[in-house]
């Protein structure tokens, strides 16, 4: 289909149309375009493959969690308080948190600061895809890197013996989506403000500090007293917080959703008011 | 004088809509005018060369066009579209070679390629453009193993790929080889052939020369000169050559002119002002097919229909003024001539 079988479309576009025989000057400018779907379907398998592909991602988003698994469930290193649960039920809930953290944060942080020093962001974005729809992708391709994580972590934890509350799993659906919104917004913030090397630090850096500190691997009550009021405010906190309430106990603390509602809100407001493109 | 020197803004009546189409732009960083009221167009079917050198403006007056920067002040259009307010309408028909590539480093050439064609609805055969542009050898290579040449290559193939009715190349032939260059230009070359709008910005006169139908000289933010190279060479008929003349400053210019051959009259024209780059105003005459003037203190330049004669009236004048020329010497005058000749020959 051509330009002369094809009446043009609108009055500004004719005469660029006229001139542009075979190109694109056929049908509505929509057309041009491949489909929205298929637009943010290719963007999210490509950040999803970028990920997979990369062996410090891999290592950070799958590698770390199974370790930090198998050192809490296999060891005794440390003198676990777990409340009168098996070992693997009251630890797996706090490791698939942790594996939401590093894809949704620190491995998105990064690819994002470096895209957007490469000038990757600017270039897709003059692409029929545009911004909404690399923030789509994006968002898209961190929940697949997780479907990965949480068969990886689930079957090494079922292999452990894990047996968690089954109930709980559309609550824990749940608390995942929460928190990868919490942490997305965060590691765009953060990608989106500062250098790239920068970024690269601190989001390792926060992530090791969320582990220890953050209540996210361990209940916020057995950190020591001023850390454990602090940490259940954090986003951290709320998302283990959530995930052990949902499988130990089949239901999700209110207050964590309220936690990581209010985080969302507040992170996804900073990152699209201060995100740079350049 | 012809419109050769004027500032652009006179659209081509030619070609319906322009594919691009500037007025008085200004875009600031941190209050500092980096594009001030800059004008132009550039044509459907045409490459249009926005030139200048570094820091002139010419990235972000791009930017402007591809809708990754608003602007401050004036108006942008794009085949008659606003690149921000329209931009859903516009991404699909337009295509950008960004001046750092774009690229991710960790995906291979030849994914990456099939990844910006999965966003249009027909796009070119990708096999057929990277033999075209010679992607093959390396389309399982990963970006960040690429040489530059190899890059822009790639970053060209994506900004085409779409079928583009417009396209955007920032400083396409940096760090290209020679034979890349010839393939990069042979593209440009059909893309016009086909009836797409190319702007280009280079710094490189051969490219604009070899390339560019319409040429924009920039600096310090606005457009100083317009034409086609043909009409910034002054190349009337007859005028092909130039005179350079090194001496000591300050000669009389209007008894130059009037000693040269043709010389019907003699019009005192004052170059458009480079924006205070040179130290100095450039004095310029003009009389019938001649242009004169002194480009910086001591150094003239005669460009006409340079012959003996021509040459013989240059030392007439000199030893009228009983001055000794330190160096004298006949060529053709080139872009680097003129855009010299413009934006100062000083390093900023």
């Amino acid at each position: 289909m051509t330009s002369s079988e094809r009446a043009p479309t609108t009055a500004t576009t004719t005469g660029a149309d006229a001139v542009h025989p075979g190109g694109p000057a056929s049908g509505g400018d929509r057309n041009l375009a491949s489909p929205a779907w298929r637009r943010v379907a290719a963007q999210a398998s490509f950040e999803t493959r970028a990920i997979l592909r990369n062996g410090e991602q891999l290592l950070v988003t799958i590698v770390l969690p199974v370790m930090v698994l198998l050192g809490l469930v296999r060891t005794s290193f440390l003198d676990l308080d777990t409340g009168g649960y098996a070992r693997a039920d009251f630890v797996t809930p706090g490791v698939l948190a942790v594996a939401v953290m590093s894809t949704a944060f620190t491995s998105q942080a990064i690819a994002t600061a470096f895209d957007r020093r490469n000038g990757v962001l600017r270039l897709l974005a003059t692409t029929p895809l545009g911004r909404g729809g690399l923030l789509a992708g994006k968002v898209l391709g961190v929940l697949a890197v997780e479907v990965v994580q949480v068969v990886v972590i689930a079957g090494v934890a079922l292999a452990l013996g894990w047996r968690p509350d089954v109930a709980g799993i559309p609550a824990a659906i749940g608390a995942v989506l929460l928190g990868t919104a919490a942490f997305t917004a965060l590691a765009l913030l953060l990608a989106g403000t500062l250098r790239a090397e920068g970024v690269l630090a601190v989001a390792n850096l926060v992530l090791v500090l969320l582990l220890v500190g953050g209540g996210v691997l361990l209940p916020a009550g057995q950190l020591s007293v001023p850390l454990a009021h602090a940490a259940v405010l954090l986003p951290s906190g709320a998302l283990g917080e959530a995930m052990r309430g949902a499988l130990l106990d089949g239901a999700v603390p209110p207050f964590s959703v309220v936690v990581l509602l209010g985080w969302t809100a507040a992170l996804g407001w900073g990152a699209s008011r201060l995100f740079r493109w350049h | 004088m012809p419109s050769s020197l004027a500032p652009a803004g006179v659209p081509d009546a030619s070609t319906g809509v322009p594919a691009v189409e500037i007025r008085g732009l200004v875009k600031r960083y941190d209050g500092r005018a980096v594009v001030d009221g800059l004008s132009l167009v550039a044509r459907q079917g045409a490459v249009t060369a926005v030139l200048g050198p570094n820091g002139a403006g010419k990235t972000t007056t791009v930017e402007c066009c591809e809708g990754l920067r608003t602007p401050d002040a004036g108006t942008v259009r794009v085949l008659g579209l606003d690149p921000v307010a329209d931009a859903r309408d516009l991404r699909p028909r337009v295509g950008v070679m960004l001046q750092d590539g774009g690229l991710p480093t960790g995906v291979r050439a030849g994914e990456m390629l099939r990844h910006v064609a999965a966003m249009y609805a027909r796009p070119r055969d990708v096999r057929e453009l990277g033999e075209r542009l010679g992607l093959d050898a390396f389309a399982r290579t990963t970006v960040r193993r690429l040489s530059g040449g190899q890059r822009q290559r790639l970053a060209l193939a994506a900004a085409v790929v779409g079928r583009p009715a417009v396209v955007f190349l920032d400083e396409p032939s940096a760090g290209m080889d020679p034979q890349s260059r010839r393939a990069v230009w042979d593209l440009v070359r059909e893309l016009r052939a086909d009836g797409v709008g190319v702007v280009l910005t280079t710094h490189l006169m051969d490219e604009a020369q070899d390339l560019a139908d319409q040429v924009h000289v920039v600096d310090h933010g606005h457009v100083i000169a317009s034409g086609t190279v043909r009409e910034l060479l002054a190349d009337r008929p007859g005028a092909s050559g130039t005179v350079r003349v090194e001496a000591s400053p300050g000669l009389d210019l209007p008894a130059l002119v009037r000693a040269l051959p043709q010389a019907r009259e003699a019009a005192l024209v004052t170059l458009p002002d480079a924006g205070g780059g040179l130290g100095t105003a450039s004095a310029a005459e003009a009389a019938g097919p001649w242009v004169v003037a002194e480009v910086e203190p001591g150094v003239y330049t005669l460009t006409g229909p340079v012959d003996p004669q021509a040459l013989a009236a240059v030392t007439e004048w000199l030893a009228g003024q009983g001055v000794l020329a330190r160096s004298l010497s006949t060529g053709q005058r080139t872009l680097e001539d003129v855009f010299l000749d413009l934006t100062g020959r000083h390093l900023r």
